[in-house]
């Protein structure tokens, strides 16, 4: 079986990695080390040079400057058929001559393996497509293409598995469905993937490590959970999720906690969460960390919450939870997510409100940025 | 019976019916084109061909069922038809040759030149067919610069080009080169690159991918592009009565002398009639080996 075989992966590094098209930078000084055995997800807005990191890593593009080695060993000059590299194509590029066997020997057979029918066999089986061997790719369905064309890469055993947007020709529910098949099948095989991702639901519950993608350069890199929780730039707060953010001025600062200045309100953000260096601050806050209240109930505030006070202008039930759109006094209006768990008790449009929140959720961002800068951009990746 | 069907059904009936009709009137134009020029011509070619000679009166024939017609013209003319063949066969791998390098330049190289080369492979065919060939007459002639140079290597078996098979051949190539050029352009061009980018990444070297994906991807073009060659070049007269020799006649020109010069009809009809089925023979025993009917 395939999880038995004998394996040594090699983490894979990338070095100053530059890839030039005309006089724009797809890919920018990238250096990046991708750890051995892990589901590691690049994620981005189109035209951020995912892709092209990825299409370079398979040797299908050559970088400009950099290097790409895989342990020791340096694979940058080495052409993509001489690369223990594979792809999963977004289009699946299925060999449409061939049948779904014949399709998942092929990389075996042009490397002169001689029996490769266990092997096919046990890969088929795998991807519980043993049935299907002898069909050809346009009888089978995107969820059966899309795992054909996962066999016909793994089954080469490489060292990193590329997958470029693998799942993003099949529907919402299959989508899921092939999340976890995915997830699945790496956990038993043991490689190293490299998934290309703009949707960031996918890359936060498949992969182990992602890295958000701006430009051509890597704004973050760490686990989902201290990303989504603790992002670094206002790129990553408004790309991965939501937020709301408030440019102000430092105005105190001790051991636990920095005070700053938006807008005539003061708001504590513990300094560890903090990234500013300067004076000039961006408070963040994710939507579903603050809580609606009518304004008589103001002494329910726990002591020591931001709060802020505003006017209720739409109102949308979403089932699980239910999205307020609010305006305050400046004009700015923040998104606020609260979960259906009381029946009947929600805010209506035009209201007064309170919103509060624990200053422990709050994060701090150098200031200096616009804050709506990328949010064009995340609305365009179908955030 | 007529009771139980019920009611959809019947419905339904009579919407497929509507719709088959549209079927045919789209095919009316067609079918009455093909009824006046080729079936009922077919039918009095095959009449003619069993006709018996009137006895005396040289170009006059009898309604008849003299079957001999077929063995008589094929022993009196089987050399010309081999060479009609093998001619043929010889101008259709040469323009493979030149055109599968040419159209695939095209497909996957020309960029922003695509449409341009396009028009000049189709450009030629402006001026007319006649005019073209006789133009190879000067380009082939004895004193030509090509001639003058292949002499120069001591390569002619007989010191020139002009009113030799070779001439006949280069003229056939040149003449039928853009029937194999675009279809084979059009299967290339259908391609997905994705494809070959795909094989690359599975360890397929630059010639294993052009053997293993492109190729068989191109083969109905292959297919389309020789059979659209080889038929009419089979059947094709011009280019032997203006570039070849009388040692170089093809099965065309025996028909065109039985017919209007010899006024044999019966013969020149068993002779269109053999050609004919010489062709689909060779034609469904090549898509079957070709297997065409495999491929997408």
């Amino acid at each position: 079986m395939v999880q038995d075989r004998e394996r040594n992966v090699e983490d894979l590094h990338l070095a100053n990695l530059t890839k030039m098209f005309g006089d724009v930078a797809a890919v920018d000084d990238l250096t990046l080390t991708i750890p051995a055995g892990s589901f590691f997800a690049l994620l981005g807005a189109s035209g951020c040079g995912k892709t092209t990191t990825l299409r370079m890593v398979a040797g299908l593009e050559d970088p400009t400057s950099g290097r790409i080695s895989i342990g020791e060993k340096d694979i940058t000059s080495l052409r993509a058929f001489q690369r223990q590299v594979n792809t999963v194509f977004q289009s699946y590029a299925l060999f449409p001559h061939l049948d779904i066997f014949e399709n998942v020997a092929f990389g075996l057979r042009r490397r002169g393996v001689k029996k490769v029918e266990p092997a096919v066999n046990a890969m088929l089986e795998l991807v519980e497509l043993a049935p299907m061997a002898r069909r050809k790719p346009n009888q089978l369905s995107g969820g059966q293409q899309q795992r054909v064309a996962v066999a016909r890469a793994l089954i080469n055993e490489p060292d990193v598995l590329l997958l470029d947007e693998p799942l993003g020709a099949l529907d919402l529910k299959l989508r899921r469905q092939m999340q976890i098949e995915l997830k699945r099948i790496q956990t038993e095989v043991g490689t190293t993937f490299v998934h290309v991702t703009h949707d960031q639901e996918e890359a936060m519950t498949m992969a182990d490590t992602i890295a958000v993608m701006n430009a051509g350069r890597i704004e973050q890199l760490g686990d989902p959970a201290s990303i989504y929780e603790l992002p670094r730039t206002v790129f990553v707060a408004n790309f991965l999720g939501q937020s709301n953010l408030f440019a102000g001025t430092r105005v105190s600062t001790d051991a636990s906690m920095i005070e700053v200045l938006a807008n005539g309100i003061k708001f504590l953000v513990p300094t560890e969460r903090n990234c500013a260096t300067g004076d000039e601050v961006i408070v963040g806050i994710r939507p579903e960390k603050m809580t609606v209240l009518d304004l008589p109930d103001r002494e329910k505030i726990p002591s020591g919450n931001n709060t802020l006070e505003g006017t209720v202008v739409d109102v949308s039930y979403a089932g699980v939870s239910t999205q307020y759109l609010i305006t305050l006094s400046w004009g700015q209006n923040i998104t606020v997510f609260e979960q259906n768990v009381i029946v009947g008790d929600r805010s209506s449009v035009g209201e007064q409100v309170l919103v509060h929140w624990s200053p422990e959720h709050t994060f701090g961002l150098a200031g200096g940025e616009t804050l709506l800068a990328t949010t064009a951009q995340a609305i365009a990746a179908g955030v | 019976m007529v009771a139980v069907v019920p009611a959809t059904a019947a419905k339904g009936t009579v919407v497929t019916q509507r719709k088959s009709r549209t079927g045919y009137f789209l095919l009316l134009p067609g079918m009455t084109w093909l009824a006046i020029f080729f079936a009922i011509p077919f039918v009095t070619l095959f009449m003619t061909s069993l006709q018996a000679p009137v006895a005396g009166k040289s170009g006059q024939y009898t309604p008849a069922f003299q079957l001999s017609n077929y063995p008589d013209a094929l022993a009196e003319y089987w050399p010309q038809f081999m060479r009609s063949f093998i001619y043929a066969g010889i101008a259709t791998a040469l323009a493979l040759l030149i055109a599968y390098p040419l159209a695939y330049f095209i497909a996957f190289k020309a960029g922003r030149w695509r449409a341009l080369m396009l028009v000049l492979v189709i450009a030629p065919s402006f001026a007319s067919f006649l005019l073209r060939t006789y133009a190879w007459k000067t380009i082939l002639a004895d004193e030509g610069f090509i001639t003058t140079f292949f002499n120069y290597l001591h390569l002619l078996p007989d010191d020139r080009i002009l009113n030799t098979g070779i001439a006949v051949i280069a003229g056939l190539t040149y003449n039928f080169l853009p029937f194999m050029i675009l279809p084979l352009y059009a299967a290339l061009e259908k391609i997905d690159p994705r494809l070959l980018e795909a094989s690359n990444d599975l360890y397929a070297s630059a010639f294993a991918t052009f053997r293993k994906i492109t190729w068989p991807l191109s083969l109905p073009g292959v297919v389309a592009g020789t059979l659209l060659t080889f038929i009419p070049a089979t059947g094709d007269y011009i280019n032997s009565e203006l570039l070849g020799s009388t040692q170089d006649r093809m099965i065309g020109n025996v028909i065109q002398t039985n017919f209007i010069e010899f006024r044999d009809y019966p013969t020149a009809s068993a002779l269109s009639f053999v050609l004919m089925a010489a062709i689909l023979v060779l034609v469904f025993t090549y898509i079957r080996r070709a297997g065409t009917e495999d491929l997408v």
